[in-house]
């Protein structure tokens, strides 16, 4: 295992470092003069001008500019956001925390209802359920993030009144935030009111972004069941005396799963960009909000730094599943 | 009929006349009722998309103020079928409008995307060796990116217009089309027809192109089509981000939803439809990709 371990880790290598030159020709490609008037705006001041140029060694052969980024960006240094003026790795911190949490929300609402769905449909093959789930799995894919978002907020938010309609609290709201979940927060603090109101806001955000991966993870596991049942080990336990629960939960769920966990990492992905989309539609303070933001003022300082983040994050989510796939697959471990 | 009665269906129409691969797919597709509303849906999509200014009531950049209050937008009526947005303006007209920009962004993007993904693709395959790996860790890198954060990075660079969607979309399909062509075009290498083709003296370049190209094909085709729906997906998205085109009065889906979202709750026709616009020409695409995905290849038929 540590073997596969180290294998994947040095695999990695040349992924992040071509991640990291592309971001720095992306840079280079930026509308507006030079690299340094591009990341500072049109307004930029000449000391702030300098700052870049001398942040990026702007005036020395572009081996030497990559190698200055690169060093720049492993010491986490992004430079300042041109419309808070803030430091934006301080705001990456504050940020990340509630995108995690919409996504974490929106992963368990998708894996929560899919793989139970996706079970019940495979077992019940061409009945209503089955028909039903592949219906709307399809649905499901084809409506955009945003437009889910916009009709949630409508019925719920807008006519029904049951959830609020933007935001991750109460505007008057006076909880201790000391990790930046509000969930986890609320809990830590013993803080009813504030577990309350920050679920009740996390609800249609979650369902929005989990759309896509609860008809994706449903039609995974469904055909990753139908694949097993049919097996010669199935029949065997069957065979052998075995309770139809126990064989479903021993010998079909366990090895249908695998696919199932694959597919939930490379959801991460669409989890992420998606991101961007939902937090738009609910004012979620999170890093798709702040990009948003940051390309309507075209802050390509925080939009480089935001998208470099996202893809390194992504990259390491595939790897802890690669990983956890050479956990429950012995068989990979060996290839 | 029963799968027995099919499978005995299908081998009766087999015996009576000699069908070819692609004509048995065809058949299969047609037998498929999601595939054909699939191509029903597609190809309402695309007449409405060519036949826009026959099709549309009003200009789509018509503002008719008279009938507009601030926060009075009307719904559907006997003039406005589809009622009309913040600006007075007719939602059927943008919406068929919108179709044009749609399947334009749609296709361009997916052919630009297919055409060099599937000649790096062609190349890794037919090639090997350095080749092989130095393009496919290349594509390996873009898909560190995740689809939609690449776009957006890609058209913030060219800049806001249609055509750097169009790229931004297009550069998202490279590494996927690639990736496909040449692991398909690897699994044909090893066939015996290659074996044969080579055994009588074919020159390499005619057996990549003459044999192996022709006989990878069928999964890109699939692919093809699925991107189409993304594509229209992403570049409505794009344009709610506001990275679509710079004409601010010009009619596209994405941005329709994003204009009017403020307005929901005095006028929710405004977001409803167009989205309903997304949904159903992706899900055509959609349907038809799944159902060619069945046809070419049977075991997929679940």
């Amino acid at each position: 295992m540590l073997k596969f371990t180290v294998r994947r880790l040095i695999q990695l290598v040349p992924i992040l470092i071509g991640l990291s030159i592309l971001v720095f020709i992306w840079i280079r490609a930026l509308p507006g003069g030079g690299p340094a008037e591009a990341l500072l705006g049109e307004r930029a001041t000449p000391e702030a001008v300098a700052r870049i140029r001398e942040l990026y060694g702007l005036d020395r052969p572009l081996w030497q500019q990559y190698l200055t980024y690169v060093e720049s960006v492993a010491r986490f240094d992004f430079g300042q956001s041109i419309v808070s003026r803030r430091n934006i790795t301080t705001e990456i911190s504050e940020r990340f925390p509630a995108t995690i949490e919409l996504s974490l929300a929106a992963m368990i609402f998708a894996a929560g209802i899919g793989i139970p769905l996706g079970f019940v449909a495979a077992k019940r093959y061409l009945g209503w359920v089955d028909q039903l789930s592949v219906a709307g799995s399809l649905l499901g894919v084809a409506i955009p993030v945003f437009f889910l978002g916009l009709l949630l907020k409508y019925v719920f938010a807008v006519k029904l009144h049951w959830l609020p309609t933007v935001g991750r609290s109460d505007a008057t709201s006076t909880a201790l935030h000391p990790t930046g979940f509000y969930v986890l927060d609320a809990i830590i603090t013993n803080d009813r009111v504030a577990l309350v109101d920050a679920v009740r806001h996390l609800i249609l955000p979650a369902i929005a972004l989990g759309t896509i991966p609860l008809a994706i993870i449903t039609r995974i596991t469904r055909a990753a069941v139908l694949d097993v049942v049919n097996e010669d080990y199935v029949r065997t336990a069957r065979a052998k005396g075995l309770g139809p629960r126990v064989v479903d939960r021993r010998h079909v769920l366990r090895n249908a799963m695998l696919p199932v966990i694959t597919i939930i990492g490379l959801q991460t992905g669409l989890l992420l960009s998606g991101a961007i989309l939902t937090e738009t539609v609910f004012a979620w303070g999170g890093m798709g909000q702040w990009m948003y933001q940051a390309i309507t003022f075209r802050d390509y300082a925080v939009l480089q730094a935001g998208i470099l983040f996202l893809a390194i994050v992504f990259v390491l989510v595939n790897l802890l599943v690669d990983l956890s796939y050479a956990v429950l697959d012995p068989r990979i471990r060996v290839r | 009929m029963s799968i027995a009665e099919a499978e005995a269906s299908e081998l009766q129409l087999e015996s009576e006349q000699l069908v070819g691969r692609w004509a048995d797919a065809r058949q299969r597709l047609l037998r498929n009722p999601g595939a054909v509303v699939g191509i029903v849906l597609i190809a309402l999509f695309v007449l409405v998309a060519v036949f826009a200014p026959l099709l549309a009531p009003y200009d789509p950049t018509e503002q008719d103020l008279s009938i507009i209050r601030p926060g009075v937008y009307p719904g559907p009526s006997a003039e406005h079928w589809l009622g009309v947005d913040q600006l007075g303006r007719d939602i059927l007209s943008r919406i068929i409008y919108g179709a044009r920009s749609s399947l334009l962004i749609g296709v361009v993007s997916v052919g630009f995307g297919a055409a060099i993904g599937l000649t790096l693709g062609a190349l890794a395959g037919a090639f090997g060796g350095w080749a092989d790996t130095l393009t496919m860790r290349g594509m390996d890198m873009m898909l560190a990116i995740p689809g939609l954060l690449l776009a957006i990075g890609v058209a913030a660079a060219i800049g806001r217009s249609q055509l750097s969607v169009m790229i931004a979309i297009g550069v998202v399909n490279i590494p996927i089309f690639a990736r496909l062509l040449r692991g398909s075009m690897l699994s044909q290498r090893e066939s015996d027809y290659v074996l044969a083709a080579r055994a009588l003296g074919v020159r390499r370049g005619r057996i990549v192109l003459g044999h192996i190209v022709p006989n990878s094909i069928a999964p890109v085709i699939v692919q093809a089509t699925l991107a189409l729906a993304t594509a229209i997906i992403d570049a409505a998205g794009l344009a709610y981000l506001g990275l679509g085109s710079d004409d601010p009065g010009a009619p596209e889906w994405g941005r329709m939803l994003a204009e009017t979202q403020s307005f929901l709750q005095n006028a929710p026709h405004a977001a409803i439809f167009p989205g309903l616009a997304i949904v159903i020409s992706c899900l055509g695409f959609y349907l038809l990709g799944e159902g060619l995905r069945e046809a070419i290849d049977p075991k997929f038929r679940r």
